[in-house]
């Protein structure tokens, strides 16, 4: 049974406004205007609404301000804190999604036209990120297969490639980032079928921020964060496996697969534990991120040590 | 006799070791205030790491400053930042340990041994830990100066294996550890020309310098006896 979401309060709501400026201001160099942009943006954030969807952990989510201030988005700087503080530049409408290759029908989406294909969907997933920390998100969207459907893919379709946004107006250099852009990832064709994989527009009740991926995303909550790219500009359905970002800066440490897996260890740290933000102690890493019942057939018979 | 510059004050050291002190200090007090971010450990393991490279590259930056701006007292700070480097160094080993590793003593050994940016951290840790003891002037006598100097250029390595360990934990922007990689480079640069200087020039004058051998100038051991080598 789906539940249409109420008017509860929005998470952002639920952190005490003194703490989140408090945090805001440690976060920012220029302290009171970095406060101010911050609190501005936070409150200016649509709603967004969502029936429950199913595949949602019982977890207690991440606090909004961590997940809102913790990431990794490299076009807007390396550091933890740098997306939260840049990503304001990035203007999210107009926004349209190029969707071709291996298609019978190709088209330029309008991201509005996108979001009316399906009910929209709350679903509270695990997010496990490769530098073994992992957050609980209530995202907002609906299955990619959704799109992909839609669009009809040939034969020839086994692979789909997707691509970030990239600026080099307001976006950092490649030279600086020390990956290449624009950013781009992949996922084989049953994989962004699978009924998990979800195009995302959205986390705690409202539209995603920015520096989350605004505003539209995939969540591939099976494969360490990094698969899931975000502030998607095309979509292209492919023959062959096509190269993605991490792969390509450093082949030996990010494999095409990179799932979730804590038997085999990044070759500069262990796999086998993880912090989950706002917890003290190390939890055990989960195979496939917990979703091994779901996901594990689609590897049936690979060896996951070769194909990390 | 001319009047003592305020570096030369004994009261001098006092502000200096609060100074020095402000970078543990202010993490303290933004654990109780809840301002260390998403993740803490992380942002107080990358903190004390900073802080560890940064009093190292102050505390080999001391020999050099004292010849740049003819101010030879300087050499009264070197043990006390020298300290501090070790401080700093134990605090984000204690990171490691403790908020990381919850002292599970096999998983640690195993990362020592397997992970070489563990082992490089671990190296420039172990490195400085028999400088911070023989730090005392009883050590230095004990040792004898030339011993001494010779335990204590222990830092060169400790530095190196410190920028190495940061340049290979990194993932991709490597902008930070390159430039602490330049400054210790830097250092090092100046001490070699220095000595290769030093060589082509041979003193006659022994009286000069506290030790005839080459390279001793760097590592005068207390203040009291550095004085004299220094100014030029």
């Amino acid at each position: 049974m789906l539940i249409k979401r109420g008017d509860d309060i929005r998470y952002s709501e639920v952190t005490p406004q003194k703490a989140y400026l408090n945090r805001r201001r440690f976060l920012s160099t220029v302290p009171l205007a970095g406060a101010a942009l911050l609190t501005n943006r936070a409150s200016a954030a649509a709603k967004l609404a969502a029936v429950k969807g199913p595949f949602s952990t019982g977890e207690k989510p991440t606090p909004f301000v961590d997940v809102a201030s913790y990431n990794n988005f490299y076009e807007f700087g390396t550091g933890k804190e740098d997306p939260s503080r840049n990503a304001g530049k990035l203007k999210t409408s107009p926004w349209s999604i190029h969707v071709e290759g291996a298609v019978a029908k190709p088209k330029v989406f309008d991201l509005d036209a996108v979001m009316k294909m399906a009910p929209l969907e709350e679903r509270i997933y695990r997010h496990r990120c490769v530098e073994a920390w992992s957050i609980v998100v209530p995202w907002i969207g609906f299955p990619l297969n959704v799109l992909i459907k839609a669009v009809e893919p040939t034969a020839k379709a086994k692979f789909v490639a997707f691509q970030s946004l990239y600026d080099s107006k307001y976006m950092l250099s490649a030279r600086f980032a020390g990956i290449e852009f624009p950013y781009v990832e992949g996922l084989r064709m049953d994989e962004a079928m699978h009924p998990l994989a979800l195009l995302c527009f959205g986390m705690y009740g409202q539209v995603l921020p920015n520096q989350d991926g605004a505003p539209v995303r995939i969540v591939v909550p099976w494969k360490y964060g990094f698969k899931s790219i975000k502030s998607i500009v095309k979509i292209k359905f492919v023959e062959k496996e096509p190269p993605t970002t991490w792969n390509l800066s450093n082949a030996h440490e990010y494999g095409f697969y990179s799932n979730v897996n804590p038997t085999v260890d990044h070759p500069r740290w262990s796999q086998a534990t993880e912090r989950r933000l706002g917890e003290f102690g190390k939890r055990k890493t989960l195979m496939f991120n917990g979703y091994g019942d779901q996901v594990a057939t689609l590897y049936a018979g690979m060896d996951l040590r070769k194909n990390y | 006799m001319q009047a003592k510059r305020p570096i030369s004050r004994r009261w001098m050291k006092i502000p200096l070791f609060v100074l020095c002190l402000s970078p543990a200090l202010l993490l303290v007090w933004e654990g109780f205030h809840d301002e260390l971010g998403a993740n803490p450990i992380e942002f107080i393991t990358h903190a004390t790491g900073d802080w560890t490279l940064r009093f190292l590259a102050i505390t080999l930056a001391v020999s050099p400053l004292r010849r740049l701006l003819g101010l030879p007292d300087l050499i009264r700070f070197r043990r006390m930042l020298g300290l501090f480097a070790f401080f700093y160094g134990s605090l984000h080993f204690m990171t490691y340990l403790w908020l990381d590793k919850f002292f599970d003593f096999h998983e640690i050994v195993k990362d020592v041994w397997k992970r070489p940016f563990i082992t490089a951290g671990f190296l420039a840790f172990v490195s400085m830990a028999p400088l911070a003891l023989t730090s005392t002037a009883g050590w230095i006598r004990r040792m004898g100066g030339r011993r001494w100097q010779m335990l204590h250029r222990l830092i060169y390595l400790s530095a190196c294996a410190g920028v190495v360990h940061y340049y290979w934990l990194v993932k991709s922007d490597i902008r930070k550890p390159v430039l602490y990689g330049a400054i210790v480079a830097v250092l090092f640069a100046e001490r070699g020309v220095r000595r290769a200087m030093r060589r082509r020039t041979v003193r006659t004058d022994a009286g000069t310098w506290i030790s005839p051998a080459p390279g001793s100038a760097d590592a005068a051991p207390i203040p009291k006896t550095s004085a004299p080598s220094s100014a030029r």
